[in-house]
């Protein structure tokens, strides 16, 4: 720590320390830089102007293996809309103001579709404003940005629906009645608070005998959403079952649930990508879980964003387009694009699904 | 630099009158005690709020919530103690955690010790690059190991990319280290604690350990003294390294999913951990058992202020407070020393 006691007047060697620093920064950059474009399959960024569409996706956070999946039906789809170029940039760490920066890059690179899924639905605004007035389409997917920054936005499934089968799961672990919490995602995160809105309200409707007593936040972190979960047992000891509505949340309470005394004591449910979950429905960790197929929500995505840039729709209510082999897809009111409903995962069919 | 380091058999002989006196004393000034206080007072406070909190399962959780924080402040608290400080280990961690990983699903049926092995020589490879680079480049190590924070979460970016491995890809038995207790005590716990005394013993009876006292406490005299300087800071990071392996290791035995991101950010809460414990941020000074004391009440407070259920946010403003009430209980402490070592000086004169 000797930086701390630098005794003033060796400059010399203050600036040889500079240099180094200088130095290692720069190949920490080149290093992180590298890795930034790793997952993305060797495509070329878009030079732009050039008469050739392309697409960026920017997802909540690289490396997540959900996002994976969205992303790998976004690069099919961009191949079958027919764009020159795809390509995926985003943030390490899904925090509010992470893809800000991503966002600016892609307006300065003229790319034609920028389709995000926003950590924070008034961060990414004002940026996107200025993508937009560059002439580019603005795709939201997976968590909506606010509604007037972008053409159109691709939702799972009709939001609510997500939040029912949550409550119906659960309610039928528990027996309907009990304690239960949610173990979330960000605090600020789009799509996650509005199921968590829709589940409380069918809550209080309808299973008056469940109550909900805690909603806490694992920043989609495995190891801090493991002691989330541990915490939450811990507190309230009268606990019966925890709704997950986030693939890493729910994995993380699985792995704490099948290893402690509470395994099959609580139940478990919420969103989970079947193949993370696999051993724990099998040792009976979780009875049920739900989820929609994310790759058709990235191929849709990409669709949505070359009929925007081809002019073919506006994203007006009632507009409609041909998303490939997932056939035509409608806009809806407040301009939101459904893909499909939600499947419930259980011991018996989860063997057929490989994501 | 709150400690001076004797020559090893040059001091004067103690008369055995005030020996006793030296014993209570000496407890009294034990850099752990604040600690330990804080720690029984703060478990014992929770437990009245909410017996769950000493319950088997309690117990158990609040062991394996500090083992690998344990093992990495002890780690720490060896570099610090020569006046350097290693900011990478989140990401050796990383490192580490995502290769035991692939170890176990590109060699299915690999022994568990040679994983183990393997995990510790990965680390310690880490480290000695860290370690090269500070004693070779004469950069203080703070720059150094910023930068390879950055390197090394680099490397696992591009090497892990979005695969992530999950706990169903390894054998059951390595699972089974971090769930398994030995009368309530889990098995990886119980390996923390054989590493904090092995180390404890080194840092206070071997003369490489107090070689690093002696260094942190002034590294220019200890040269002079003809103490291989550059040799035993390059040991440092390298013993730091093996216990970042050894971490990285357990952290996959207990936790689900490992990937690129995993051990983002722990450096910071290894550090703190280290300084809670007594071990003065300037180096020559603190224990390894204090640093390990330390790792155990900050994650014993998140688990706390939990089961109390007191807000999250509150949480991160109590650990800086503890860690400023530790930095302000070490001046408070060396300038007293200073001034008594001082008053006698001048007597003895």
């Amino acid at each position: 720590m000797e930086l701390f006691h630098n005794h003033g007047t060796r400059s010399m060697r203050t600036r040889r320390i500079l240099g180094v620093a200088a130095l290692t920064a720069s190949i920490a950059l080149v290093a992180t830089g590298c890795a930034g474009g790793g997952s993305d399959s060797g495509s070329t960024s878009g030079s732009g102007g050039g008469g050739d569409q392309t697409i960026t996706f920017i997802p909540k956070q690289l490396n997540n293996p959900y996002t994976d999946v969205v992303l790998g039906g976004g690069e099919e789809g961009a191949k079958a809309a027919g764009f020159a170029s795809s390509q995926v940039v985003g943030p390490l760490d899904a925090s509010a103001s992470s893809q800000v920066s991503f966002i600016n890059a892609e307006t300065q690179a003229g790319t034609n579709v920028i389709v995000i899924a926003a950590n924070d639905p008034d961060a990414v605004c004002s940026s996107l404003e200025e993508a937009r007035t560059g002439g580019a389409k603005i795709v939201a997917f997976d968590s909506d940005t606010n509604p007037d920054c972008r053409d159109v936005f691709i939702s799972q499934v009709v939001a609510k629906d997500v939040a029912l089968i949550q409550t119906k799961l659960i309610s039928e672990q528990i027996g309907g009645s009990g304690e239960i919490a949610i173990l979330s995602a960000t605090a600020n995160a789009t799509n996650q608070n509005e199921w968590i809105k829709f589940m409380e309200e069918d809550l209080k409707a309808n299973y008056p005998d469940i109550k909900l007593v805690a909603t806490v936040y694992g920043d989609d972190d495995d190891t801090k959403s493991f002691q989330e979960a541990q915490g939450l047992l811990q507190a309230h000891p009268n606990l019966k079952g925890i709704i997950s509505p986030t693939t890493v949340g729910i994995a993380a309470t699985a792995r704490y649930l099948s290893t402690s005394d509470y395994k099959g004591k609580v139940a478990l449910t919420g969103l989970g990508l079947p193949n993370e979950m696999r051993p724990f429905v099998k040792d009976d960790t979780v009875k049920a879980f739900a989820l929609w197929d994310p790759a058709q929500l990235g191929y849709v995505a990409a669709f949505a964003g070359k009929a925007l840039a081809d002019g073919t729709i506006t994203g007006e209510v009632g507009d409609k387009f041909d998303a490939g082999d997932l056939g035509e897809k409608e806009v809806t009111d407040g301009g939101i694009v459904i893909v499909g409903p939600p499947t419930t995962f259980t011991k018996d069919n989860i063997d057929d699904y490989d994501f | 630099m709150t400690t001076t380091v004797q020559p090893t058999g040059s001091g004067t002989p103690t008369p055995a009158a005030s020996e006793k006196r030296n014993i209570i004393g000496s407890v009294m000034h034990l850099r752990e005690l604040p600690v330990i206080l804080a720690l029984v007072a703060l478990v014992l406070v929770t437990w009245a709020i909410n017996p769950l909190f000493l319950s088997p399962q309690g117990v158990k959780d609040m062991l394996l919530n500090a083992t690998i924080v344990m093992i990495l402040a002890v780690g720490q608290a060896i570099v610090i103690i020569t006046r350097n400080v290693d900011l990478s280990v989140g990401s050796i961690l990383g490192l580490v955690a995502f290769g035991t990983g692939t170890l176990f699903v590109s060699f299915p049926g690999i022994p568990i010790v040679a994983v183990f092995i393997l995990g510790m020589v990965f680390g310690a490879l880490l480290g000695a690059v860290n370690g090269l680079l500070v004693t070779l480049a004469k950069v203080p190590a703070l720059v150094i190991t910023l930068g390879t924070l950055y390197i090394y979460r680099g490397l696992n970016n591009a090497w892990a990319g979005g695969t992530q491995y999950f706990a169903d890809d390894r054998p059951e038995a390595f699972g089974n280290l971090s769930v398994d207790t030995v009368l309530g005590f889990p098995l990886i716990t119980l390996m923390a604690v054989f590493v904090v005394v092995i180390v404890a013993i080194f840092m206070a009876g071997a003369r490489s350990g107090r070689d690093l006292y002696a260094i942190g406490s002034d590294p220019d005299a200890a040269r002079v003294f003809g103490i291989p300087v550059t040799k035993r800071v390059l040991l440092a990071f390298v013993a730091n390294g093996v216990l970042a392996g050894l971490a990285g290791v357990l952290y996959t035995s207990r936790f689900n999913s490992v990937g690129a991101t995993t051990g983002t950010g722990l450096e910071l809460d290894v550090v703190a951990a280290a300084v809670v414990g007594g071990v003065a941020i300037f180096g020559g000074s603190g224990s390894v058992v204090g640093a390990a004391f330390g790792a155990l009440l900050l994650t014993t407070i998140t688990g706390a202020l939990t089961a109390v259920r007191v807000d999250k946010f509150w949480q991160q403003a109590i650990v800086g407070v503890l860690i400023l009430a530790s930095i302000v209980i070490d001046r408070i402490a060396s300038v007293r020393t200073a001034r008594r070592l001082r008053v006698s000086e001048a007597r003895d004169v």
